[in-house]
C-alpha cells in the first residue's frame, strides 16, 4: 500500500521535471520560430571570435642581404642576414615555419617567418574590464561600508548624521544619475582643477568606480548597521567591563562576529553591482555591456551577442556566489 | 573599597523609571556583600552603576578611591579592576575558551602570549574546566560557561568582583558547581558584590545583606539577621516568598 503510494509520489515528481524540460524547451523553439519567421539568420560561429581570436603576427627581416645561415632548430632557430660586413640575427623561436633558406638573397621587409598568438576578443576584454571595475568599487565598498557602518550608529551627530544623510541621498537617486554626476560634473571639474595645477587629468575609468563604490558603499553602511545592531549588547559589555576601549570591543568582539551575519547580504549586493557596472558604458567605459554592443556593431548578429552577454554576467556573479559561499561555510566551521 | 553616596537614576526610555532613587552604602576591601529584592527594584543598575556600564545621573562612586563619575577618570582603567560576571554569561561566542580567558589580557594587561596563557590556563584550573580550554562557548553547558565568565574576569587581577545574578539562567544541577567556585573566591578574601537569591550561599559567606526595592535601598544587615528577624514589613514578604 505504502509503495503503491511511493511509487505514484515518484512518478508524479518525474512527470512535473519532465513537464520542466519541455517548458524550456517550447520557449526556446517559440523563440527561434518568430525569429526564422522575420528571417533573422543566426551566425553563432560568428561569437567565439569576439571572445579569443588568433592574430598573426610576421617576423621581417630589417635589412636587406643574403642569408648566411640558419643555426639551431626548432625553437632554438637564428636566421642571420649577412650584407657585407653587416650582419644581423632574428630569433624564430615562435616561428610555425621559416620562410627563407641558406643563400637566399633578401630585401628589407621581407617575411623571415610567421606565428598565430591568441589574444583576448573584445567581449572578454569588455568582461576583463567589467570584473576589474567591479573589484576596485566592491573593495572602496567595503571600506566606505564599514566606516560608514560604525559612523551610523556612533553618538556622535557629525557622524550619525553624515552616515545616514550619505545612505539617504545615494539610495534615493537612480545610479544612473550618479554616474552622470560623477562624470560629467565632479570628474570635469576635478580634471581641470588638476590641469590648473599642471597634473595630468584622471581616466574616467576612476570616476566610474568612484560612482560605483560610493554607490555600494551606501548600502554596505546599511548591511554593517544591520549586522553590528544584530549583535546582542551584553557582547558590547563584557568586553568594556575587561576594561577593554569601544574600538577595542569593536575590533575584537563585535565586528568578527557581525562580519559571519554581514556575509550574506553582503554577497546579494556585490552580485547587484557586478550587474549595474554595465551602466559604466554610459560614459564610455568599454565594459562588458559596451563591448557587446561594439560586437554588435561589427558583426551585426545582435540576438546571439546579447544572449552571450547574459551569460558572460552568469559566469561572474555564479563564481562570486560560489566564492562566497565557500567563505561562509569556512568561518561556520570555525 | 567603594563608596557610594547618594546616587540616583533614571531611564526615559522606553517610559520614565526612576530606577535608582538615592543609594548609599560602602563596601570594604576583603567584604561580600549580597544583594537581594524583587525583580525590577534596581539591583543590575546599582551593579552596572559600579562599573559605569550605566551613567548614574548624580552622587558619587569612589572604586578605590577614584571617583569614577569624575569625567577626567580614566573609566577603561577602572574597570579593568573591577571582575562582572553576567546572569547571561555573555561569552565571546567566537573565541575559544581559552582565548576567552586571555584576550582582555593581552589588549588590556598588555600581557604577552605565554604569561597570558599560564595565568588563563591556572584560572580555568581552578575553575575546572581546564580540559575545555580549546572548545567553544557554544559546546558547554551553562554552568561551564559561566565558570568561564568567572575565569575570564579573574584574568584581569581585579580588586572587586561584580555578580548579576550568576546562577539564574543556570538549570538547577548547574548552580551548586558555580555558587562553589564563588565560594571558594570569598574565602580567599576577594571584595564581592553578588545580586543573588541564592540564600544558602548568603548564609555561608555574606559579611552583608542588602535588601533593595523600589530603587531604594530598605534594609542592611547580617544574613542571620535576615532570617531572625528582619525588620521592614517589605523585607518580610519578600523573605517568604523566595525561601
Ligand atoms: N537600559 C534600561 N532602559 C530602560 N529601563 C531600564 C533599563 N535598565 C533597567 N531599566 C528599568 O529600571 C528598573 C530597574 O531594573 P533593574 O535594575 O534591572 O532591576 P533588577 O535587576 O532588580 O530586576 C526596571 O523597572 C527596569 O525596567
Ligand atoms: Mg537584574
Amino acid at each position: 500500500m505504502a509503495k503503491l503510494e511511493e511509487l505514484r509520489y515518484r512518478s508524479a515528481y518525474f512527470l512535473w521535471v519532465g513537464v520542466f524540460f519541455i517548458g524550456v524547451f517550447a520557449l526556446i523553439a517559440l523563440l527561434y520560430g518568430a525569429t526564422a519567421k522575420i528571417d533573422y539568420v543566426w551566425h553563432w560561429f560568428d561569437v567565439p571570435k569576439y571572445i579569443v581570436n588568433q592574430e598573426r603576427i610576421e617576423i621581417t627581416a630589417g635589412m636587406g642581404g643574403e642569408v648566411a645561415a640558419i643555426e639551431g632548430e626548432g625553437k632554438d632557430a637564428v636566421v642571420i642576414v649577412k650584407d657585407g660586413d653587416d650582419s644581423e640575427s632574428y630569433p624564430m623561436a615562435e616561428a610555425e615555419e621559416i620562410w627563407v633558406s641558406k643563400g637566399d638573397f633578401i630585401t628589407p621587409g621581407k617575411i623571415l617567418g610567421v606565428y598565430h598568438k591568441w589574444q583576448p576578443g573584445i567581449l572578454l576584454q569588455g568582461m576583463w574590464l567589467t570584473l576589474k571595475v567591479s573589484m576596485y568599487a566592491i573593495v572602496f565598498g567595503i571600506l566606505i561600508g564599514m566606516l560608514g557602518g560604525i559612523a551610523r550608529i556612533s553618538k556622535n551627530p557629525a557622524l550619525k548624521w553624515s552616515a545616514i544623510c550619505y545612505v539617504e541621498l545615494i539610495r534615493g537617486s537612480p545610479l544612473l544619475v550618479q554616474i552622470f554626476i560623477w562624470y560629467f560634473v565632479l570628474a570635469t571639474l576635478f580634471n581641470r582643477l588638476l590641469m590648473v595645477y599642471g597634473f595630468s587629468e584622471i581616466d574616467a575609468l576612476y570616476y566610474g568606480v568612484a560612482a560605483l563604490a560610493c554607490f555600494t558603499g551606501a548600502y554596505v553602511t546599511e548591511i554593517v548597521r544591520a549586522g553590528i545592531q544584530s549583535i546582542h549588547r551584553g557582547q558590547t559589555e563584557a568586553a568594556r567591563s575587561l576594561g577593554m576601549t569601544g574600538p577595542q570591543a569593536m575590533y575584537y568582539i563585535i565586528l568578527p562576529q557581525a562580519m559571519r551575519r554581514i556575509l550574506p547580504p553582503l554577497a546579494g549586493q556585490f552580485i547587484s553591482l557586478i550587474k549595474d557596472s554595465s551602466l559604466l558604458g554610459m560614459i564610455a567605459i568599454r565594459e562588458l555591456t559596451k563591448a557587446t554592443r561594439e560586437a554588435i556593431t561589427i558583426s551585426l548578429s545582435p540576438y546571439e551577442f546579447w544572449f552571450v552577454c547574459a551569460i558572460l554576467y552568469l559566469i561572474l556573479t555564479f563564481t562570486l556566489s560560489m566564492a562566497v559561499q565557500y567563505m561562509e561555510r569556512k568561518m561556520a566551521i570555525q | 573599597m567603594i563608596e557610594v553616596t547618594d546616587i540616583h537614576k533614571t531611564f526615559f526610555v522606553p517610559h520614565k523609571v526612576k530606577a535608582l532613587v538615592g543609594v548609599s552604602t560602602k563596601v570594604a576591601a576583603g567584604e561580600v556583600v549580597v544583594v537581594i529584592g524583587p525583580s525590577g527594584s534596581g539591583k543590575s543598575t546599582f551593579l552596572r552603576c559600579l562599573n559605569h556600564l550605566e551613567a548614574a545621573d548624580s552622587g558619587h562612586i569612589l572604586i578605590d578611591g577614584i571617583d569614577i563619575l569624575d569625567r577626567k577618570t580614566n573609566i577603561n582603567k577602572v574597570r579593568a579592576e573591577v571582575g562582572m560576571v553576567f546572569q547571561s554569561f555573555n561569552l565571546f561566542p567566537h573565541k575559544t575558551v581559552l582565548e576567552n580567558v586571555t584576550l582582555a589580557q593581552k589588549v588590556v594587561r598588555k600581557r604577552g602570549k605565554s604569561e597570558a596563557h599560564d595565568k588563563a590556563m591556572g584560572l580555568l584550573q581552578k575553575v575546572g574546566i581546564q580540559d575545555k580550554a580549546n572548545a567553544y562557548p557554544d559546546n558547554l553547558s551553562g554552568g561551564q560557561q559561566q565558570r568561564v565568565a568567572i575565569a575570564r574576569a579573574l584574568a584581569m587581577d581585579p580588586k572587586v568582583m561584580l555578580f548579576d545574578e550568576p546562577t539564574s539562567a543556570l538549570d538547577p544541577e548547574m548552580i551548586g558547581e558555580v555558587l562553589d567556585v564563588m565560594k571558594a573566591l570569598a574565602r580567599e578574601g576577594m571584595t564581592m558584590v553578588v545580586v543573588t537569591h541564592e540564600m544558602g550561599f548568603a548564609r555561608e559567606v555574606a559579611d552583608r545583606v542588602i535588601f533593595m526595592d523600589e530603587g531604594a535601598i530598605v534594609e542592611v544587615g547580617t544574613p542571620e539577621h535576615f532570617f531572625q528577624n528582619p525588620t521592614h514589613d517589605r523585607t518580610k514578604l519578600f523573605l517568604s516568598q523566595i525561601l
